[in-house]
């Protein structure tokens, strides 16, 4: 069995599945420790605040900031899917990418310049 | 010279083996492959039959894509004067460069890609021409795959089809889309009832390699949509 060779591979649209994939995976394994965090609501206001505190650190905030992005790159990927599958645009796949991955980049723009 | 790598052996295995070939002016990767068989290694299994694009046999893998090497110049695909030919992937090797093209074209059968007269059900010839407007939204739909001259370059770029073995593919999920819209089918339920499946259109995860790789710029990803189109409609009862 051979390793995977990227050449037949090498296009945006497989690009944007893996981005798609790989994104939405990251965001399930996130999935527990959101939970996590939002758990400390219930155990009073002060653990709540200690922790939101604890991810002021710019550390954290550079994370959550890629967060944002994978989140945003899922939801534009998957409205790209479904306009590829609904809509049956043929012509214009890497110019919904090229879109797809603005959005996602923006929305982690946008994030950053709130957080500072 | 042309500095080239054949992969060479059967289905119990094989290796890449290297030659040089002359370099000639407007030389085509088929020519290539036929100066190795024809003046260096006579035992040498390759397919080919028209070398104009019409045929679709003599699709392989140069320098990892799939192509069709009859209408590849090697001037541009080369690679530092460099090509490495393997047999197409996702289907069995007979030998050499020869594939096996049995469970590709089986595929197509899976997805009824044969032609069912509407008004012959028996499978004759209708006594009746059909008329069908060419501008007409079904025909223009049906013509968008028509051309597909079944090489298999898009099966062997196709990484479901390697992932899930009874994946019907792009190839034969594109046909059973063209049936779909053709106005004079027959057999309309019972192809979609066929594509419909866990190994039909609903496995693609929209990768596009095969749109991308499709010699004849046929779009077998857009017409898989399609299929997901025409099946969500049905649940619906929509005839979409």
């Amino acid at each position: 069995m051979r390793a995977p060779d990227p050449r037949p591979r090498s296009h945006p649209a497989y690009l944007a599945f893996l981005v798609h994939r790989l994104s939405g995976l990251l965001l399930a394994l996130f999935l527990p420790l959101h939970f996590w965090a939002l758990s400390h609501a219930i155990r009073g206001e002060a653990a709540l605040e200690g922790f939101l505190r604890w991810t002021d650190h710019p550390l954290l905030k550079a994370a959550e900031t890629a967060l944002v992005v994978l989140l945003a790159a899922h939801l534009a990927g998957g409205l790209r899917v479904l306009a590829l599958e609904f809509l049956g645009w043929r012509a214009q796949q890497k110019t919904l990418v090229a879109a797809s991955a603005g959005v996602a980049l923006g929305a982690g723009l946008l994030f950053l310049l709130n957080a500072g | 010279m042309i500095e080239v790598q054949v992969w060479r052996g059967d289905a119990s295995g094989g290796g890449l083996a290297r030659y040089a070939v002359p370099a000639r002016a407007n030389q085509t990767v088929l020519d290539v492959v036929t100066h190795i068989q024809r003046e260096i290694e006579p035992d040498l299994a390759y397919r080919f039959a028209c070398r104009v694009g019409m045929c679709g046999s003599c699709a392989m893998v140069v320098n990892g894509r799939a192509r069709w090497t009859c209408r590849t110049h090697v001037s541009k695909v080369a690679q530092d004067g460099k090509l490495e030919l393997r047999p197409l992937s996702n289907l069995p090797v007979i030998r050499d460069l020869a594939t096996d093209m049995a469970p590709f074209f089986d595929r197509w059968a899976r997805a009824r890609g044969q032609f069912q007269p509407k008004d012959s059900a028996d499978g004759a010839v209708p006594d009746e021409f059909a008329v069908v407007p060419p501008a007409s939204a079904k025909r223009q739909a049906a013509d968008a795959g028509i051309e597909c001259i079944g090489c298999g370059v898009c099966h062997a770029s196709c990484d479901i089809v390697a992932w899930n073995p009874d994946y019907l593919g792009p190839a034969a999920l594109n046909r059973a889309w063209t049936l779909v819209n053709d106005v004079r089918d027959g057999a309309r339920r019972e192809r979609l009832d066929a594509v419909a499946g866990d190994a039909g259109c609903h496995a693609c995860h929209s990768t596009q390699s095969c749109t991308e790789r499709c010699p004849k710029g046929i779009d077998p990803s857009g017409a898989i949509a399609g299929l997901k189109r025409t099946l969500f409609w049905r649940v619906f009862g929509l005839d979409r």
